[in-house]
């Protein structure tokens, strides 16, 4: 049997996914200081519970920023690539997607076969991104994996700085205004949605988009999103995986 | 494979540096330009050397943000801060440096550089269709005529710009024949040594050794290329390079690209053919002739810009290029708001998708470029 290993080295989180015509297992782990051996670990985590070594592996692909410092890969795609890979074996009605990840927010278009037609990429800074709800969060005391709940049927403050540092500085003076933490934290994920719309209006999205990455998982942004971009949006199962697997697609079918 | 001739552009900034002080201690003349839009043939009518001047590095932006806003593009930044640091020997040797209003940026910044040099600043009408444009530009050339006449003293002849002129179309003719040589697939020569030709040209005081030069580059070309060699892959997808200009010193984002596999077949920039794919009519009167040439450059800083589109539509198809990518320098709001429209004639009508890559002089963002244009090259 054929087996293929895609591993996505993000910057938060590193993940794996192990395929064989169809996924069989996927592994994530925290990335850490050290990338190359985030991969190393993924990739020993993701085998050993299948019997299986690197030598049964008939290609192993990478994605991610950590893709390009080590030796380990036998092929490398751009994370892009390979989300919208992923995304179209999982949801095949999708048109693109949106991915919220740790370092830079992306917004893909694609086209049959999940082949990428356009993509938009946030700028070199954390307006929009993981890191931006991260930062933001820590100013207030919570966890991100908090803010969905406590944003639930809150009255969104109206935040406009999407420069984390700015941003931390309009949540001091909006708690000082006396403003609940749920309106706040409302108000953010707002803000996200609108910055994120932006992006998608470059991109001409008819239907179904998928929502991956970690942050996906916040029911409430992908409610304002969903709104905001006037498409249904749709979260594939363990949206953190999607590059990893759109990689182990690729090399599967090479 | 790389072209040995190649040694010669290599060397030709730094030896031009030298070459700038003896001109000096021989009694000659220089006057430093910036940008595209200038009539360098007149310069060299007025028995002066015309040299490009430093704007195209990181390094002296921190002491031009002493003066100038830090949210501001590189290009003048880097032009300024070159300038007032005393690290562009070139423009330490010019006698007179000949400026243009292309933008605000550079505008405003000509003011303050004015404190530093003897300078004449174009004023390009930043209407395309403007009624009396050629007429505005004739009475344009004429005014740095007479600039260069009173302040190096001189006379500007007729006969001796229409020598200029041939001259200098010869050497365009000559660039363009390298340049065309990227029809063919692979590529002989890759996208970052063209350039160095291309960019070398303006700061070179042998011109008769820059364009032997060439020749013999060109004829070194055709040979490796009978031999099958070339400086890409046949595997390369075929990439234009687009918006503003990319000097010596900035070639990041090119390396990127060709590191990243993808083939550089050529520049429709000012750094690149911009300047080159029209000649100065020799029928004409020459200064007519010149204020002709320079008024047609499509710039982004002319409104409309219908130009840019029609030898962008040309380009795609001679060359047979599979992706544009378009390089926008932070606050370049011409080139930025341009791209839009780029990115939509180029899909509409070629089928050739654009990718916008916004960025500076400094190193930062090397691996955020690297991500797109991997994904880019992979979508092609």
């Amino acid at each position: 049997m054929k087996w293929t290993v895609g591993i996505d080295i993000g910057s938060v989180s590193t993940k794996a996914v192990l395929f064989n015509g169809e996924q069989v297992d996927s592994k994530i782990i925290p990335t850490g200081w050290s990338p190359s051996q985030a991969g190393q670990e993924v990739l020993e985590r993701l085998l050993k519970p299948q019997g299986l070594t690197r030598d049964d592996i008939s290609l192993l692909v990478g994605t991610g920023y950590g893709r390009i410092q080590q030796g380990m890969f036998d092929k490398t795609f751009s994370e892009i690539t390979c989300h919208a890979r992923g995304v179209h074996y999982l949801l095949p009605e999708a048109c693109g997607l949106i991915d919220i990840g740790g370092q830079d927010s992306k917004v893909i278009g694609f086209g049959e076969k999940g082949k990428v037609e356009d993509f938009v990429l946030n700028d070199k800074c954390a307006a929009g991104t993981g890191r931006f709800l991260q930062v933001t969060a820590q100013t207030l005391g919570l966890e991100v994996s908090q803010l969905s709940a406590l944003a639930e049927d809150a009255d969104p403050a109206d935040i406009n700085s999407m420069c984390a540092v700015f941003a931390e500085s309009e949540i001091i003076g909006l708690l000082a205004q006396g403003i609940t933490v749920e309106s706040i934290v409302a108000g953010l994920l707002k803000s996200i949605a609108k910055r994120i719309s932006v992006m998608a209006g470059k991109i001409h999205f008819q239907d179904t988009v998928a929502f991956c990455g970690g942050v996906a998982q916040n029911q409430v942004l992908k409610d304002l999103l969903s709104q905001e971009i006037g498409c249904r949006l749709a979260v594939p199962p363990c949206p953190q995986a999607v590059g990893a697997l759109g990689a182990a697609i690729l090399g599967y079918e090479l | 494979m790389r072209a040995q001739t190649m040694a010669y552009f290599d060397q030709l900034i730094p030896s031009g540096m030298v070459m700038a002080k003896e001109a000096k201690e021989q009694g000659r003349n220089v006057v430093g330009y910036y940008c595209v839009f200038s009539p360098i043939e007149l310069i060299e009518a007025a028995g002066a050397v015309p040299v490009g001047l430093c704007a195209t590095k990181q390094e002296p932006i921190a002491e031009a943000e002493k003066v100038l806003p830090r949210n501001l593009c590189p290009l003048v930044k880097s032009s300024y801060g070159f300038a007032v640091s005393g690290k562009c020997p070139f423009f330490h040797f010019a006698d007179i440096v000949l400026a243009e209003t292309t933008c605000d940026g550079k505008k405003k910044m000509y003011e303050l550089l004015a404190e530093h040099k003897p300078m004449i600043v174009l004023d390009i009408p930043n209407s395309s269709n403007l009624e009396d444009r050629q007429a505005h530009w004739v009475k344009q050339i004429y005014r740095a005529k007479d600039y260069f006449e009173k302040n190096l003293d001189v006379k500007i002849s007729n006969e001796k710009l229409a020598e200029v002129i041939r001259t200098y179309n010869e050497e365009r003719k000559l660039l363009m024949e390298l340049v065309s040589l990227n029809k063919l697939h692979p590529t002989p020569i890759s996208g970052t040594d063209l350039l160095k030709v291309l960019w070398g040209r303006s700061f070179q005081f042998k011109r008769d050794e820059y364009t032997a030069k060439v020749k013999e580059l060109i004829a070194e070309l055709k040979e490796m290329t009978a031999k099958g060699e070339g400086a890409s892959q046949p595997s390369s997808k075929r990439i234009l390079i687009t918006g503003c200009p990319t000097g010596t010193g900035q070639e990041k984002v090119m390396q990127v690209i060709e590191e990243a596999g993808g083939a550089i077949v050529l520049q429709e920039s000012c750094s690149g053919i911009k300047g080159l794919v029209d000649l100065v009519s020799e029928e004409m009167d020459p200064f007519e002739a010149l204020a002709e040439k320079y008024s047609k450059i499509p710039c982004s800083c002319s409104s409309p810009n219908t130009g840019r589109f029609k030898l962008l539509s040309r380009l795609v198809q001679e060359y047979n290029v599979d992706g544009v990518v378009d390089i926008t320098l932070q606050a370049c709001h011409t080139y930025n708001i341009e791209s839009y429209s780029i990115k939509e004639h180029l899909k509409k009508n070629h089928n050739i998708p654009l990718l916008q890559i916004e960025t500076d002089y400094s190193d930062a963002d090397r691996q955020q470029i690297k991500l797109r244009v991997d994904a880019f090259l992979e979508m092609l």
